[in-house]
């Protein structure tokens, strides 16, 4: 038990973040150019749009054992190209039901909303992702296959 | 093609990537990856030094792909992109990884790591890089009119400089008067002058202008597209009119804090600045003998830590004023520092000593205290120059506040895409070298909304924030990221899912005239009209689709590169 908790606590995710050029990924630097620390686990991918995210490299990163993908765009009603965050929300929605039907923890997948002032949004969305897909320990997807 | 030859040049920063990253260690994990021809560090990428290093670089190793590892595609970009295509490379085969907004700056604390997750976004890079083609920049017309939200003084002269140059300028002012601030003021530092003599020849250049269209009162209340091509609406009290603009300038000004401090708003002979201003204009402040100002109320403090510039010099302004309408007053200004740079300023704090205006430091651990129940009576203050503490008999008590943001900056920014800082100004895209631009193109900043400033400096933000405007409309063309989309033919089944994605309408299901495919009905993409989202390309079951710098291949191998598979 204690050996467990030791592990547990030595864990860091491997974490994928696909940010939308607009709003997260612009709100991202701004973490960045206001100092904002936080966790160092996460990866960012920019696209331009959280929309250009298929469910294909999701399911790819977390079939290749990443611990966790987050996807990042404008608000609802922000989108720089007026409804791309509408179909991420849907195709995500969904996603994570496949998930849960193959056997990954629909956690792995989050879906946020950081505009491009909210550097400080961004900063406590990764600390938030961080802290769950830890507790919710490594990916075990590839060895169960 | 070629096999790839990839190029990774990492930026020191300085030491702003340096300082936390172990740059020479991220060389050394880049020469490591496949494909990788050249890595080397530099101090500034971006300097002069390091351009050539790029240029020189791809000519002496035969680079045909270049990485630079630096700050954000959002700023330099384009000057990457630059340096690659003035080496003769096509400058969409660069690939920009970003190591310090989103790795040096907010991992501080954590060298290891950050060294760590550099490597691996270097490698996500080159991954990328492995696989980009090169593409042929698409030009899209620029819409020969102008958007400049306020009609302070920030906002007319924007307005005045671009229709002086000939340029149609929608100015919408959300008051039903033009000037902002200004006209409230009484007496204008420096000079001494009334402010209407200046924004009133302003204000009636701005009216009698055949190029400015004002929609006054109003506020913008939608704002789509890009560069060259927006498309606004904006309400006039329920009356909606919409147009199209090239550009857009944001000059909506700022409002004076009214401070929860020194019994503000509880006793009556305590007035803001701002409000003796107003006073004087209309009709003097009363009886008066002892005056106590009291500087940098609500600035520089945890909360709200920046200086507000004008303060310093409205309240030397302010006293010596009060002198001059009552030579016996006791008139004390206590201060934490004063800021009066340069020659005039410094001048003009001179004279008011001169007149007898007292200057009293004090410092924020103990802060000048009030004394009296109905009024203010006196005011207590711990001189730290002399070392003691005076008691300074008062009937008037003027506070010096700062600008702060305007209440709507937020919705503004959200509807603009533009950033706002942390304490709620606008924020440019580069803290020195792009001072009126944000980092979305086409938009530009000046005046009281990015930052406290003065007449002269809103002034010259407005015609800079003009002159930076004025180049695309001018040029009439912009230069349009080759991102759009393309379709493969052969392996398009035309299910149309794409022109159903597609918020723009820019793919349509035409029969095809290609040779040997004649007649096949497959979806076509109008560029002119594509601005590069990428839905279509993750809709498409067929992989038919790309989006050209974002294709499935370029993420995928970002995507195995990150997850150690090949």
């Amino acid at each position: 038990m204690q050996d467990n908790k030791e592990v547990q606590s030595e864990f860091k995710p491997k974490i994928l973040a696909f940010c939308c050029n607009w709003c997260a990924y612009a709100g991202a630097d701004l973490a960045g150019v206001s100092r904002f620390q936080m966790p160092t686990d996460v990866r960012v991918i920019r696209v331009m749009c959280s929309g250009r995210v298929p469910p294909e490299l999701i399911i790819r990163a977390l079939a290749n054992g990443l611990d966790g993908v987050m996807v990042l765009g404008c608000h609802p009603g922000e989108c720089h190209y007026s409804d791309g965050n509408y179909l991420t929300r849907r195709r995500v929605h969904i996603l994570k039901r496949l998930l849960s039907y193959i056997g990954i923890e629909p956690e792995r997948l989050q879906l946020r909303w950081v505009s491009a002032s909210e550097g400080a949004k961004f900063a406590a969305v990764v600390k938030e992702a961080t802290d769950k897909l830890t507790a919710l320990g490594p990916n075990r997807w590839v060895d169960k296959k | 093609m070629a096999a790839p030859r990839i190029g990774v040049f990492v930026c020191h920063c300085g030491t702003n990537i340096g300082g936390i990253v172990n740059v020479p260690e991220v060389v050394e994990y880049a020469k490591t990856l496949p494909y990788v021809a050249h890595a080397e560090a530099n101090l500034y990428t971006c300097s002069e030094e390091g351009i050539s290093s790029i240029k020189h670089g791809i000519k002496e190793y035969d680079l045909n792909r270049v990485v630079v590892a630096s700050c954000t595609p959002r700023t330099h970009q384009p000057l990457f992109r630059n340096a690659c295509a003035d080496a003769g490379l096509n400058p969409y085969l660069f690939e920009f990884v970003n190591i310090r907004e989103q790795c040096s700056w907010i991992h501080m604390q954590n060298r290891r790591e950050a060294t760590e997750k550099a490597k691996e976004l270097v490698k996500m890079g080159v991954a990328k890089a492995r696989w980009l083609d090169a593409q042929e920049k698409f030009e899209s017309e620029v819409y020969p009119a102008a958007m400049v939200i306020g009609g302070g003084v920030a906002g007319m002269s924007a307005a005045l400089n671009l229709a002086n140059q000939g340029f149609e300028v929608h100015l919408v002012e959300k008051e039903p008067q033009l000037g902002g601030r200004l006209p409230k003021l009484n007496r204008i530092f420096t000079i001494n002058k009334d402010p209407s003599e200046l924004v009133g020849s302003m204000v009636k250049a701005v009216e009698g202008h055949s190029k400015i269209r004002l929609h006054m009162p109003a506020v913008v209340k939608a704002a789509s597209g890009y560069i060259g091509n927006f498309d606004v609406s904006v309400d006039g009290g329920g009356k909606e009119v919409s147009f199209k603009t090239g550009v857009i300038i944001v000059a909506t000004g700022a409002q004076v804090l009214k401070p929860k401090l020194y019994r503000y708003g509880e006793l009556a002979n305590v007035l803001t600045q701002f409000d003796l201003e107003q006073r004087l204009k209309d009709g003097g402040p009363g009886e008066f003998q002892n005056v106590v100002m009291i500087n940098c109320v609500g600035s520089r403090i945890p909360e709200r830590p920046y200086c507000s510039r004008v303060c310093c010099m409205t309240a030397i302004k302010n006293a010596a004023l009060m002198k001059e309408i009552n030579p016996e007053a006791k008139v004390y200004v206590l201060y934490r520092d004063l800021m009066t740079y340069g020659v005039e300023f410094e001048e003009y704090y001179r004279k008011s000593k001169e007149v007898g205006v007292r200057f009293i430091r004090y410092t924020p651990s103990k802060p000048p205290q009030v004394i009296g129940t109905e009024k203010v009576e006196s005011v207590k203050v711990y001189d730290e120059l002399m070392g003691m503490e005076l008691e300074l008999p008062c009937d008037l008590m003027v506070l010096a506040t700062p600008l702060i943001p305007n209440d709507d900056n937020e919705e503004l920014s959200k509807m603009l895409k533009v950033t706002i800082g942390d304490g709620g100004f606008f924020l440019e895209a580069h803290i020195k070298l792009r001072p009126v631009e944000f980092s979305m193109d086409g938009i530009y900043v000046g005046g009281t909304c990015r930052w406290p400033a003065d007449i002269r400096e809103s002034i010259a933000q407005g015609y800079a924030a003009a002159s930076e405007a004025a180049i695309p409309l001018r040029q009439g063309l912009v230069e349009v990221e080759a991102i759009t989309a393309i379709v493969d033919p052969k392996i398009c089944q035309g299910c149309g899912i794409c022109a159903l994605v597609c918020p723009f309408d820019a793919i349509e299901l035409k029969e095809s005239e290609i040779r040997g495919l004649e007649g096949k009905v497959v979806s076509e993409v109008n560029t002119a009209l594509c601005k590069g989202c990428g839905l279509c390309t993750a809709a498409c079951p067929n992989g038919a689709v790309q989006q050209r710098g974002f294709t499935d291949m370029q993420l995928m191998s970002m995507v195995n590169a990150l997850s150690g598979k090949r």
